[in-house]
């Protein structure tokens, strides 16, 4: 148990996705079969416990400390799993409980009776360690580790890269000892399961300019949709959803999973569409953010496909074709699946890039986000391969915002001010719409931090806020409403793309502008 | 019915039967101190009696002037026909707990104390007594402070780990400074040790009074010399890290050395990728351990958590009143 409890308070301090990834390939390195397997699963979500409910802490922990104490301390302290570990009595802690004993018990008993087990385990263990066991027991890690990045963290392990990890990931279980073997230089692991993720292929951004130089005739285009990219499997009566990660999506897309009656592996867009109309991305967010929608979201919020390619026809695996034939074969294979979930992304026509251009300028619908480039003569990769596949955007969205608040960095930005909110005007005062911590070079950087120091008007913590005096014009992707912030409004992927030294406060855009660039209503 | 030994008053702790003041917050006639940390000792008092530490402490944080009299205590002396003592306190150089005594009632006033091993100062000392008055900063069942060394063996480990950035230690400048310096130093740190400047006179005071704290160089240094820092340890009163000192440092490692850093949100909160729970408090075991070893009739307390430390007294049977004093911070700086 040392080593996890090591492991996660490492994970909680280490500010920044590159340094979890150090602390987490270090401990896979080093750490034990099958320990390291089980902790992968519990911190990526995928370990199968009975969850030991809260009110059965409780109780176990009212049997060795007064109430009226614990409730003082756990008010203070504010995480009850924190606050437990911290109060628990001392036993002897010369001791150390297995992982793999307490994920192999905690797998064999009922919830109802883990309270007993886990006072026993506290026993023996050191605080830090009682914090991690009651972290597993109740499955609430929060360390900031996806699937994801643990994959890449076990890429960087041994030899085997990104793209084969994920391609095996979702035929193995806990504690994947297969997986481990391979990474170690043993066999690879036979796939275990039906409907694989396949690696995707994905695309280089490019631009008018960049463009020129290439053939025209040599490439086929296509919308971007503004959803999620996806890759339908069904193969040998299993059916599966997955992200372009991997991340098994299928429980929380019943309605289109339920119309995957094919043998193959589709590439597309997963987008909520009524008839015709595709709706923003709202709508589909609403959807992901449910695992397992009821009925009236079913009905209202409807899912469905918008492919863009096929990687495995029946028992054929289509991905060294051209893409102009694995088009032609999607074609055909899509005229027998149900159209109201299954549709194929339109081709554009066009001749010269400047008619390209003109089509991504006026896009037909709010939900593209520009166009995609195909080498017509080019297989499905895995990976972003530079040369075959492009992305070229619509150009993002700008606004003069205000800057509200600023937040000290970490790391390399360790004291300077770099995490801004900034805001725009509603009537007579500033509401927040944001958060940018990019867009800038180091000197703006440190004149940034200078302007935060010298325009303070309180401080929180880490946080100051700022007399309203700097006006930075703020590029986005797209915006969406939300009931979670208070403007209504909420961007993606904000950045500053210019500070404004030279503009006044009053003349920074208004809720208005912003409003005026949502979506049209939802449908309820 | 007798006049009391000493009385809550905005300004602090009154004894009226001598007419003085133990660590008062506002300006006063006379007096006594504990401790030189500046909510316990402040200037302006007309007569200052503390220990002879505390006195140069205050004079080197205030100046010679920072009080009309001043008198260092040399032994048991009667203020006002009061008997006064003073007696190891062991939370910082210089602290003392002050017991006074009069018609035969004993009140020992502990200012802020701990029972952990600390080089930098005369450890704890338990006074017999009939009231007992403790602080309860960390007053609370979760605190249960870890052994020092363990904490440092952390701080060393990291910088093994991350030779290539600079580990930035934030400690208050009277004590907790000189505590990490020395508990580095006991865990086998020779190399050179850097200090923000805010640190530089109460370390050499330190060194003067005998405690070694080893090679400590100013880590004022200009930006091109402190870009060069690698593997280096850089201590700094807490102020610093949100002041643009810290930027002149390349990557640093942040850390925290304090009772606090227990409490992971507390971590967090202050940006801390490296916490360090070095306390010169008292923790929950040590506090009840030692109201239990004094076993005083009444238990006083001043600031902190005092709902939890009642609720241990009314469980254990003790009586024992809150005083709310106001004016003593959660982190003395």
């Amino acid at each position: 148990m040392k080593a996890f409890a090591v492991l996660l308070e490492r994970l909680a301090f280490t500010p920044g996705r590159n340094a979890k990834l150090d602390v987490l390939a270090d401990y896979l390195r080093h750490a034990p079969d099958p320990e390291r397997g089980y902790a992968l699963a519990a911190l990526t979500g995928e370990l199968e416990l009975g969850r030991a409910q809260p009110a059965v802490l409780r109780a176990m922990v009212g049997e060795r400390v007064d109430p009226e104490l614990f409730a003082l301390s756990y008010d203070y302290v504010g995480d009850l799993a924190e606050t437990i570990a911290l109060i628990w009595p001392q036993e002897n802690t010369a001791q150390d409980v297995d992982l793999v004993e307490i994920v192999e018990t905690l797998q064999d008993t009922p919830k109802t009776r883990a309270g007993p087990l886990i006072a026993g385990w506290l026993d023996r263990l050191e605080p830090s360690e009682r914090y991690a066991l009651l972290k597993l027991a109740t499955g609430g890690l929060r360390v900031g580790v996806s699937a994801r990045l643990a994959r890449v963290a076990l890429a960087s392990v041994g030899a085997p890269d990104l793209e084969e990890i994920e391609e095996i990931w979702h035929g193995l279980s806990p504690p994947y000892q297969p997986l481990f073997d391979w990474i170690e230089g043993g066999e690879k692991p036979e796939r275990a399961g039906f409907a694989p993720f396949r690696p995707v292929m994905l695309s280089t951004p490019t631009d008018l300019d960049a463009l020129t130089d290439l053939p025209p005739d040599d490439f086929a285009a296509e919308w971007k949709w503004d959803g999620i990219r996806v890759q339908a499997v069904a193969e040998g009566g299993e059916r599966r959803l997955y992200s372009r990660t991997g991340e098994d999506i299928s429980g929380a897309f019943p309605d289109v999973v339920a119309y995957m009656g094919f043998e193959g592996a589709l590439d597309g867009e997963l987008i909520v569409r009524r008839g015709d109309q595709v709706a923003p991305f709202g709508d589909l967010q609403k959807r992901l953010g449910r695992k397992s929608p009821g009925k009236a979201t079913l009905a209202s919020h409807p899912a469905a496909l918008r492919l863009y390619d096929i990687l495995i026809e029946g028992e054929e695996d289509l991905r060294a074709l051209p893409f102009d034939t694995r088009r032609t074969r999607l074609e055909a294979f899509v005229a027998d699946l149900n159209p109201e979930r299954f549709d194929v992304s339109e081709l554009l026509p066009f001749e010269t890039w400047d008619d390209l251009a003109s089509l991504r300028e006026a896009p037909p619908e709010v939900v593209i986000e520009g166009v995609m480039l195909k080498r017509r003569d080019t297989p499905y990769m895995a990976g972003r391969p530079k040369g075959p596949w492009f992305k070229w955007k619509r150009d993002p969205r700008i606004i003069d915002a205000v800057i509200l608040y600023a937040q000290r960095g970490h790391g390399k930005r360790s004291g300077f001010y770099s995490d801004f909110t900034f805001g725009v005007w509603e009537g007579e005062r500033l509401v927040p719409v944001g958060k940018a911590y990019s867009g800038f070079t180091d000197e703006e950087l440190r004149r940034l931090d200078r302007f935060v120091r010298n325009h303070t008007v309180e401080r929180f913590g880490p946080v100051r806020s700022l007399s309203p005096d700097l006006v930075v014009e703020v590029a986005f992707e797209g915006l969406n409403r939300s009931t979670r912030h208070k403007s209504g409004v909420a961007m993606r992927f904000p950045r500053i793309s210019r500070i404004r030294w030279d503009k006044p406060a009053g003349e920074a855009d208004r809720i208005e502008t912003l409003r005026a660039m949502l979506p049209e209503v939802e449908q309820p | 019915m007798a006049e009391p030994l000493l009385i809550p008053r905005p300004e602090g702790l009154y004894c009226p039967s001598g007419n003085f003041y133990i660590d008062p917050s506002r300006p006063v006639a006379r007096a006594l101190i504990t401790h030189g940390h500046a909510d316990h000792a402040r200037a302006g008092h007309g007569h200052v009696l503390a220990t002879r530490q505390t006195l140069e402490i205050m004079a080197i944080r205030y100046g010679k002037d920072f009080a009309g009299q001043r008198q260092a205590y040399e032994g048991p002396l009667s203020v006002g026909g009061v008997d006064v003592s003073f007696h190891p306190a062991g939370h910082v150089l210089g602290s003392a707990q002050i017991a006074i005594t009069h018609r035969g009632q004993r009140i020992v006033a502990s200012g802020d104390y701990a029972r952990v091993s600390n080089p930098s100062c005369a450890p704890f000392e338990p006074v017999p007594c009939d009231t007992f008055i403790t602080e309860a900063t960390f007053a609370l069942p979760v605190f249960k402070h870890p052994g020092p060394a363990d904490e440092m063996a952390k701080l060393m480990a990291s910088m093994r780990a991350a030779p290539e950035r600079p580990h930035l230690v934030g400690a208050y400048a009277l004590g907790k400074a000189q505590r990490v310096i020395m508990l580095a130093r006991e865990a086998g740190y020779d190399a050179p040790i850097y200090i923000h400047g805010a640190l530089q006179k109460l370390c050499d005071y330190h060194i003067e009074q005998g405690i070694p704290l080893g090679d400590l160089r100013p880590a004022t240094m200009d930006k091109a010399e402190a870009r060069a820092l690698r593997e280096a340890l850089v201590i700094a009163p807490p102020s610093a890290f949100s002041s643009p000192w810290v930027q002149r440092f390349a990557d640093p490692v942040i850390s925290f050395a304090s009772g606090w850093m227990q409490i992971r949100a507390r971590a967090r909160q202050r940006g801390v990728e490296m916490p360090l729970v070095i306390s010169d408090h008292i923790d929950w075991v040590d506090l009840t351990r030692t109201v239990r070893e004094v076993d005083p009739s009444e238990l006083w307390i001043t600031h902190g958590r005092e709902e939890a430390l009642m609720r241990w007294a009314k469980l254990e049977g003790r009586f024992a009143r809150p005083l709310h004093l106001v004016g003593y911070e959660e982190e003395p700086e």
